[in-house]
């Protein structure tokens, strides 16, 4: 075929532009979809702001909420939510580190692992006020628990026991199959190998994954209102530490509660311009928690990893 | 570089342990087939061969590896003498002959730890507590693995800080400081520089009359230079056993002579 050379370098130019013509559209819809997403952000947080700041006082922190919207502040609140992220941590992670060591290390490999994999993955997709009616059954009237620091706890560790499984296993799978077995070449039974081992080696990934899970919990609303949370508390739970014998106390587990985001929805729902601003300080304030555990994640992945290289 | 020559009175020691009519399979696949060898003890026994032929899984059948994963199955028995056992039986608990059969892996795998503790894993899951025991043993292993000198003024350092021959030398001395048997070693310089190598050769020369050794080595020269038996293994099998000098020299077999001279491998 005697086609001219000039010609055909004509045509791949041509194919070339056209194609490039591609490249250009793909990439103005990418900058505007983002720039919506960033503007979105600037919108809210900024309003957030200027609402918010000027509320955001020192007496904030430390008043209770009150019918005056310059005295009113998220005392109880903050406390709450506190307490209950406590109860959640302490809750969902010995529980989700041991089903995701036994899924990695123990559960046999059959139909049934495959379903209970497959439902701990759905989990996570379910609505959290449906975790909020099972709550409100179980937790609060089933085992009498009431509608208390302890069930709100408990119900915000449920619903991040999936993050918390999930990070487990991903942790453990990422350690290489040559340290397991130099630990079971050297005559260490499974269960050594697993607590020398595997747990310690895997608790940066672990560590991450709570993190992300907490800061899930802290701003949900939908499950704690079904079970109850009070929306207008103007005194604390009992302190955890007392200062008479035996200097530890258990009472503030059962203590009704308020937290962070129902406190916010409260201020929301009056007439008061005031109180607008209020809710704005109380929602910049858990924008910032939760920006400040995604980043500790992100720190402590960063430091930790950097330690253990495989 | 030095060379290094089996002692002569090779064919005079022990039988520490005794392969009969070894078969493993992985599922449905047979990897090792009828196998029969003899392991010296205090000699260094070499399993040579091309890639895939079988020398780690026969390797790995020694300190029962294989039961770490479904579907493997032995048939045959590994004799380990003095005490005339089948490790292989199902009697027998893999964790047992771990703790008394130890090995080191192709790739330097320490944990994640000081360089005292890897040293003294092997020791803490055998219930040694005593801190001054402890330190005894963890320096003993340190000195037999050629490591102590560079170490021992940073033993709380983490071992991956160490060069990668250095961790090759560690986790030979997590191997010894349980004073095994035998001490498998799989392939243990081809993740290594040929400086590191040679360390690693010279120590196993070094070790050769404290502990009974099995190596395998894709690497023809090392096993001339470290052992005193050798092994040559095709498709699973064993195709010849002897003295080293004699496989190298004049082998028997054909296939091992073609192998040998380079012809194939
Ligand atoms: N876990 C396994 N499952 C199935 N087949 C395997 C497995 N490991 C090794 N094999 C096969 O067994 C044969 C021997 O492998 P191996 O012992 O690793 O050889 P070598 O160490 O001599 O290179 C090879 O054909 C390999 O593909
Ligand atoms: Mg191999």
């Amino acid at each position: 075929m005697a086609m001219n050379h000039s010609d055909n370098l004509n045509e791949i130019r041509a194919i070339i532009a056209y194609h490039k013509r591609w490249d250009l559209l793909a990439l103005i819809a990418g900058i505007v979809a983002l720039m919506i997403a960033v503007l979105t952000f600037i919108a809210l947080f900024g309003n957030m702001i200027i609402d918010g700041m000027p509320r955001l006082t020192w007496e904030f922190f430390t008043s209770f909420p009150s019918r005056k919207p310059e005295a009113a502040g998220i005392l109880s609140a903050w406390v709450g939510t506190t307490l209950i992220m406590l109860v959640t941590a302490a809750a969902a992670v010995p529980l989700g580190v041991a089903a995701g060591v036994y899924l990695e290390e123990y559960a046999p490999k059959n139909l049934i692992t495959e379903i209970i994999e497959i439902n701990v993955t759905n989990l996570a997709g379910v609505p959290s006020i449906i975790y909020g009616l099972l709550a409100l059954g179980l937790f609060v009237y089933e085992l009498g628990l009431g509608q208390s620091i302890l069930s709100a706890g408990l119900t915000l560790a449920l619903l991040i026991l999936p993050i918390v499984i999930v990070a487990t296993r991903e942790a453990i799978r990422s350690i290489p199959v040559s340290i397991r077995e130099g630990a079971y070449a050297l005559g260490a039974t499974k269960w050594q190998t697993v607590a020398d081992h595997v747990i310690p080696y895997s608790a940066p990934g672990i560590l991450t994954g709570v993190i992300i899970g907490l800061a899930r919990a802290i701003g949900e609303t939908a499950p704690i209102i079904t079970i109850g949370a009070l929306t207008f508390i103007a005194f604390l739970p009992p302190s955890p530490i007392q200062d008479e014998f035996p200097f530890v106390s258990f009472e503030w587990l059962m203590e009704p509660f308020t937290v962070m985001p129902i406190q916010m929805f409260n201020w929301i729902s009056r007439p008061q311009e005031a109180f607008q601003h209020n809710a704005a300080a109380a929602g910049l304030v858990l924008v910032v928690m939760t920006l400040l555990m995604n980043g500790l994640a992100i720190y402590l992945r960063y430091r930790l990893r950097k330690k253990i290289k495989w | 570089m030095q060379i290094f020559k089996p002692s002569s009175t090779a064919t005079l020691t022990a039988q520490k342990s005794v392969v009969n009519n070894l078969n493993f399979y992985y599922g449905s696949y047979q990897a090792l087939k009828n196998i029969d060898m003899v392991v010296y003890e205090k000699q260094v026994t070499a399993l040579i061969g091309p890639s895939g032929c079988g020398k780690s899984t026969f390797l790995r059948c020694f300190n029962r590896m294989h039961d770490l994963y479904p579907h493997n199955n032995y048939e045959g028995e590994i004799i380990l003498y003095p005490d005339n056992e089948n490790i292989l039986s199902r009697e027998v608990d893999p964790i047992e002959v771990r703790m008394r059969i130890s090995m080191v892996f192709q790739k330097p795998n320490p944990f994640p730890k000081s360089i005292f503790e890897n040293v003294a894993y092997g020791l803490r899951i055998r219930g040694v507590k005593r801190r001054s025991i402890l330190e005894e043993k963890v320096e003993n292993a340190l000195r037999n693995a050629a490591l102590w000198e560079e170490v021992k003024d940073r033993l709380g350092d983490l071992a991956f800080n160490l060069s990668g021959g250095q961790q090759q030398r560690l986790c030979i001395a997590r191997a010894l400081a349980t004073d095994p048997e035998i001490l498998l070693f799989d392939e243990p310089t081809s993740a290594l520089d040929p400086i590191a190598t040679a360390s690693i050769e010279e120590l196993i020369s070094d070790l050769r009359n404290k502990v009974t050794i099995l190596i395998v080595t894709h690497n023809m020269q090392q096993a001339a230079r470290v052992s005193d038996y050798t092994a040559y293994m095709y498709m699973g099998e064993l195709i010849e056993f002897g003295a080293t000098d004699t496989i190298f020299i004049k082998p028997k077999n054909k296939k091992t002579e073609d192998y040998i001279t380079g012809r194939f491998g």
